[in-house]
């Protein structure tokens, strides 16, 4: 039996980096969610360690049109959103990332990383604008639904209705929404 | 928990009313208790405990379900908390993890001693020392011969499923079931579950009618003495009521089948008619080794799965019938029992002796601790098993997979 | 759930569902010390009733010991205010 290197090709693995309290996991979910509405298998769970708030945290989503089965880690990702500006100087956060994949960074300016592509948005000051704290991940699922097509605008707003309740729903879609609408993508 | 949005088609099935909801395998156990409208709830609420009872206790407080719910200060007490309501003849439920399960150890074998029905989740984590909070088998495994029916879960939807159905399975053999899922790898993660309506598992699950229960109009005994004149025919009734409820989860399972369109047994064969390699393991572990299964078929590389869903009772002729034609079976498991092997791996081992014929018989202890068995480990024992098969014979049986060698000096 | 020569069916789980068992089974045979009560003495302040271990001994006024269950641990001479239980040697006035 020689190795088996195929591998399924419809799904799209994403991870996302944050900090703890910054609402990666729930970004990681939401997105999944969205992906779910939209139709498709989606599949979301944070990378299992001890949490503590304030230091690194990683978040996956697997989205496919078929029924996703396997439980392992993503390795590979396709994509990776990253919630923090400041992460960049203390991860790695191109580790693994698929040649041609891109990397959607909560920054004021585009960054380097070979063979990816970029997309920027400075969600930072949106969140604080928009919810007055810096948790950035609504407005990073904005930007991710920009800078890359997958699910659609108005799902992620269905499901940020659906999670927070109230003024907070509203000020998160606000959010998500200014992100989108300000979004830039850098080519490779 | 969140939006409900129609289902779409996928391989849980047809049938039912198809509500799908987002959410972790905690909120499925919870979400299924809560279905099983359960009267007592009893729980200890502090690590290793999960998000289940928490869930459940919102459940409680919110008034969405009549229950009594009982905070104790340890997991012994817990499940003492829940014989006493069970004998009562009330619809009982506890959940708890690792160290915790460990600590109820004394009670498990008094809950199934005196035949209580009580139905609790068991989120698999692996047990102190080193400390560890992450996902193994060890803990349920560890106690295997405690009477309690064990049932284990590929996803957050067999969680529901399997959960509802063991209020059943109980109910009906007065036998306990521990409902047993990979922590963190389900128990943290959220995927779509179709969620039955409330009077469609009213519908499945009857009314429970206890038939000893305790009651002051009419005195009764439990938890008497077992001199030896008696105590070896108890043991003996325990046993045989075991083996016979291999034959109601089967029914249930049915039952469930034509209420809800998704299927149950005691195991799922998935790929094996031809299979020459059957890879057999019990819970998450399942979902990575389908899709392994496949990537192998698509080479015409005969490779099969065998997940096993009751290790207790174990399904021996099942397994037999499964795995039998085959030229090799891997068994992959996350647990060990030092000295020998994996349970699994011994287990199977039993059901085959005896056999006229029998495949050769490999075991690889894995996914330790949380430790992520990749598509990389998976194929090095697809590897070794088919190794043997060309060799006829098997030099190392009990192999561990991605073990760093380094760390302990053996290279 | 003691007597080797029962042959009633067992039910699940050692349940016994017909109370009062224990009653067949009469202990007065392991005791080698009697209660014996000197009712000149004795008050009937129940004292020996409320802390015989065995409930062999009546709840009426003045009370009286069941020597069919009685085991003879002295318990009630021990509790009596007035000492009027005195513990004989089986076989003796």
């Amino acid at each position: 039996m020689g190795s088996i290197i195929s591998k399924r090709v419809s799904v799209i693995e994403i991870r996302f980096h944050g900090r703890g309290g910054q609402g990666a996991v729930t970004a990681a979910r939401l997105l999944a969610e969205a992906a779910f509405l939209e139709g498709r298998h989606a599949q979301a769970f944070p990378f299992f360690g001890a949490e503590r708030r304030g230091a690194p945290v990683l978040a996956f989503t697997r989205m496919d049109d078929r029924e996703i089965r396997t439980r392992a880690q993503i390795y590979k990702p396709d994509y990776v959103v990253v919630l923090d500006p400041l992460l960049p100087q203390v991860v790695d956060v191109a580790l693994g990332v698929k040649h041609g994949g891109m990397i959607v960074l909560n920054s004021k300016g585009p960054l380097q990383f070979p063979h990816v592509k970029i997309s920027f948005v400075d969600a930072t000051s949106i969140a604080m604008e928009r919810l007055g704290v810096p948790i950035t991940n609504t407005a990073m699922l904005g930007a991710f639904a920009k800078a890359t097509g997958l699910v659609k605008l108005e799902s992620l707003v269905k499901v940020v209705d659906g999670y927070f309740s109230g003024k907070l729903a509203e000020k998160n879609v606000a959010a998500m929404k200014a992100a989108y609408e300000q979004t830039r993508v850098v080519a490779e | 928990m969140c939006k409900c949005v129609p289902g779409k088609g996928d391989n849980h099935g047809a049938g039912g009313t198809k509500v799908k909801k987002f959410m972790t395998g905690n909120d499925s156990a919870a979400l299924a208790a809560k279905l099983a409208r359960v009267k007592v709830i009893s729980a200890y609420p502090i690590t290793p405990q999960t998000t289940i009872v928490e869930k459940l206790s919102e459940f409680v407080a919110n008034g969405e379900l009549d229950a009594e719910y009982i905070k104790v200060e340890s997991e012994h007490s817990a499940l003492s908390a829940c014989v006493g309501a069970a004998a009562t003849g009330v619809r009982t439920f506890t959940a708890t993890s690792s160290q915790g399960l460990m600590l109820m150890s004394e009670i498990l074998f008094v809950a199934s001693g005196l035949r209580l029905p009580i139905v609790m989740t068991n989120v698999n984590r692996s047990l102190s020392a080193p400390l560890s909070i992450w996902c193994d088998q060890q803990d349920s495994v560890a106690v295997r011969d405690s009477g309690w029916i064990q049932l284990y879960c590929e996803n957050n939807q067999e969680i529901l499923d399997s959960t509802i159905q063991a209020f059943r399975i109980a109910e009906e053999t007065l036998l306990p079931v521990m409902v047993c899922f990979d922590g963190y790898i389900l128990s943290h993660t959220a995927e779509p579950v179709d969620v039955p309506e409330q009077s469609e598992v009213d519908g499945f699950l009857p009314q429970y009618n206890y038939p000893y229960a305790l009651d002051p109009e009419h005195p009764g005994s439990i938890g008497a003495v077992g001199v030896p004149d008696y105590y070896e025919e108890f043991r003996f009734m325990l046993q045989e009521e075991m083996l016979k409820a291999k034959e109601k989860i089967l029914e249930v399972g049915k039952i469930f089948a034509e209420k809800f369109g998704r299927k149950y047994g005691l195991l799922e064969r998935y790929r094996t008619e031809d299979a020459e390699i059957i890879l057999l393991t019990m819970g998450s572990l399942a979902g990575s080794l389908k899709d392994m299964v496949d990537e192998y078929r698509q080479h015409g590389e005969r490779v099969g799965l065998v997940k096993l869903r009751s290790f207790r009772p174990f399904p021996v002729r099942e397994l037999k019938d499964a795995v039998g034609n085959a030229k090799a079976v891997a068994v992959l498991e996350k647990d060990v029992s030092p000295g020998l092997s994996g349970a699994l791996f011994s287990d199977l081992s039993t059901a085959l002796i005896n056999s006229k014929k029998s495949p050769l018989l490999m075991n690889f202890i894995c996914g330790l601790a949380g430790r992520d068995v990749s598509p990389l480990q998976i194929r090095e024992a697809v590897k070794s098993t088919l190794e043997a098969v060309e060799a006829g014979e098997v030099k190392n049986p009990v192999r561990w997979l991605g073990l760093r060698e380094t760390l302990m000096g053996l290279r | 759930m003691s007597s080797h020569t029962s042959t009633k069916k067992l039910l699940p789980g050692a349940v016994i569902m017909d109370p009062g068992s224990t009653e067949q089974n009469e202990t007065g045979s392991w005791r080698s010390m009697r209660p014996v009560t000197d009712y000149e003495k004795c008050t009937s302040c129940m004292s020996c009733w409320l802390y015989c271990p065995d409930s062999a001994i009546s709840c009426e006024k003045p009370p009286k010991v069941d020597y069919r269950y009685c085991k003879g641990c002295g318990i009630c001479a021990n509790v009596c205010p007035v000492k009027a239980i005195t513990m004989v040697p089986e076989g003796q006035k």
